[in-house]
């Protein structure tokens, strides 16, 4: 009778852990939400950032964002995507590329303010880039290249050793294999790693911060070299006031985020589901 | 196909003509070429790794010939900033050590309790409904987590503790717990489904109970992976920075009381950052000292994580 009891009790700490788990999310959604809905205009969208809560805005934001995100795909995914070809296609499976495997995942672990510093160090002061969108991009190139690397690999993987075989069965040379056979077929896998490391370089601000964007903005960035602030930094700007407007603000920026965010993971699952031909146990 | 029968073709000819023929050659030559700029690729992920190191060496090594490395690392006054300034590194040491062991404690039973529900009884279909939800949880930008302790928890623990402050550690715990919840019960869930089936089935077989299942035989068993993802959670919590820099606050008080406002590795960068960095001053130095340390234990964890995961455990 004791263990029925038991595991009874068992399932039921399980089943409240899960749904935990879904209230939270729940809950966090709704605080976001019933605090920024108020803030949440058109005027918001259109605004630059003031210092009256009520003429505020997140253009600037919502353009660095956008700015961002696509110089920083423009670097990373090429050079990400390579690489993952060169570790599963070209490379020598020896101790140096097993080195080199630990490597990229220690990358990936490395914390994202790391990644600033080392972006002050090297593009804003060595290279002299200045506190420049480019700056930014290639801070956050670095920071989610690893994990391009590794989702591209994860595609790359997943495509049946068959298709190369066959490939080379009618005398294709390796190139030809794999940028029209083994490449194509991992597309979809690598589109929607690539969606997700990106989404994670939309939300991050501590790296911009250290490579520094700034907070107050207005005016449009025109060039990669001009300054820029992204809208997480606008959140923690605002978020970091004491006074109730502003962290109405805040929540109305987060709204604007977490909607571009949403879209882009809806993106990536629906890539997921329709396109992928191979996929990988899980 | 086309190109295909040339290429045998052309090296038919070439074979017989005893010449290398031009697109032998080229193709050869495409090859190479191909190799060389995927090389250079790959070359990018190790110069990264090599310049943080190099980077984050050469301003300790500054750093520690201005101050002593002994008061650095046991000092009890973290004050870089004002006069008379103070170099002791164990406040935020303190501070990182409260916020990451609260997150461990609250996210680790709730992470394998939500993986054993995933994997002992949970439908397919509840299954991936939940699946989408954690990866949604560990989607959210941290900035976001930190606006959620600053206004939602600490007023719903000022409620339990009056005494708290507005900038705490608890909050900061609690949220940096549910963000790595996802991390941990996947983790964990990778764990499970790495046991072999028999095990699971032998257990229940012998009429063992879920719980008695859980607890006696794939727990046990997964030890090590699940060994691994606490340590790479706790990687992950001690550099989180956004959400800890607006929960916890920028106060490095030498503590160990949750409800006092205290300071993170990460948001001492931060603190520092906001304000214009000059290039060769103390501030700045400190920022990378705090970040070597930072690095080197991430990294440390990081390797044995990994060590766990990949070495040939018994299971």
């Amino acid at each position: 009778m004791g263990r029925k009891i038991k595991s009874v009790i068992f399932y039921f700490l399980c089943l409240v852990s899960t749904i935990l788990c879904l209230f939270l999310l729940g809950i966090l959604i709704y605080h976001l939400f019933i605090q920024g809905k108020d803030y949440f205009t058109w005027d918001f969208l259109n605004n630059f950032p003031s210092r009256f809560a009520s003429k505020a805005g997140v253009k600037p934001g919502i353009y660095g964002t956008f700015y961002m995100m696509a110089l920083t795909a423009i670097i990373a995914v090429p050079l990400g995507i390579s690489t993952a070809i060169y570790m599963e296609e070209y490379g020598p499976k020896n101790k140096w590329m097993n080195l080199i495997q630990i490597n990229i995942s220690n990358l990936a672990g490395m914390p994202s303010i790391i990644y600033g510093l080392l972006g002050l160090a090297v593009f804003v002061r060595f290279f002299g880039l200045e506190r420049s969108i480019l700056s930014g991009s290639l801070t956050l190139s670095l920071l989610i290249l690893p994990v391009i690397i590794i989702a591209s690999q994860g595609a790359i993987k997943s495509v049946p050793q068959s298709i190369r075989d066959a490939g080379y069965a009618l005398g294709a040379r390796k190139f030809h294999v794999v940028f029209t056979q083994v490449l194509p077929a991992a597309i979809p896998g690598i589109m929607t790693g690539v969606i997700l490391s990106l989404s994670r370089a939309i939300g991050e601000a501590a790296p911009l911060i250290v490579v520094g964007a700034v907070g107050y903005i207005s005016y449009l960035p025109h060039t990669i070299m001009d300054g820029f602030t992204v809208l997480p930094i606008q959140i923690y700007n605002w978020a970091s006031r004491p006074q109730e407007e502003f962290q109405g603000l805040a929540s109305a920026a987060i709204l604007v985020l977490l909607i571009g965010l949403f879209s882009l993971n809806f993106v990536a699952v629906y890539i997921r589901e329709r396109f992928q031909r191979y996929k990988d146990n899980d | 196909m086309n190109s295909i029968q040339e290429n045998l073709m052309d090296s038919k000819r070439s074979i017989e003509d005893g010449r290398v023929s031009f697109r032998l050659f080229f193709n050869k030559l495409l090859e190479r070429s191909i190799n060389f700029y995927l090389l250079a690729c790959v070359s990018v992920t190790v110069l990264v790794s090599s310049t943080v190191i190099f980077i984050l060496g050469k301003d300790c090594f500054e750093f520690f010939s201005q101050i002593s490395f002994f008061d650095f690392l046991f000092g009890t006054k973290w004050e870089p900033l004002i006069e008379p300034r103070n170099f002791g590194v164990l406040p935020l040491i303190t501070g990182t050590f409260l916020v990451v062991f609260g997150s461990i404690l609250i996210a680790l039973p709730i992470g394998l309790f939500v993986a054993v529900f995933l994997s002992e009884f949970s439908s397919k279909r509840f299954r991936s409904f939940i699946k989408p939800i954690l990866e949604i949880l560990a989607g959210i930008p941290t900035v976001v987590y930190g606006l959620f302790a600053l206004t939602f928890i600490t007023p719903k623990l000022k409620l339990i503790f009056p005494e708290i402050e507005v900038f705490n550690a608890l909050s900061a715990a609690i949220v940096v717990g549910v963000m790595i919840l996802p991390m941990i019960t996947s983790l964990c869930d990778d764990a499970f489904k790495a046991l072999p089936n028999s095990l699971k089935q032998g257990a229940y077989a012998l009429g063992g109970r879920p719980h008695e299942v859980v607890i006696g035989i794939i727990i046990p068993a997964a030890s090590q992976r699940i060994g691994a993802a606490i340590i790479l959670a706790i990687s992950r919590a001690v550099g989180e920075t956004m959400a800890v820099t607006l929960a916890a606050g920028a106060n490095p008080n030498f503590t160990l009381n949750p409800l006092k406002s205290v300071q993170t590795m990460t948001s001492y960068i931060v603190q520092v950052s906001m304000g214009d960095i000059p290039a060769h001053g103390v501030e700045y130095l400190t920022c990378f000292a705090v970040a070597g340390l930072l690095f080197l234990i991430t990294w440390l964890m990081n390797m044995i994580g990994a060590y766990f995961i990949f070495a040939k455990g018994k299971n």
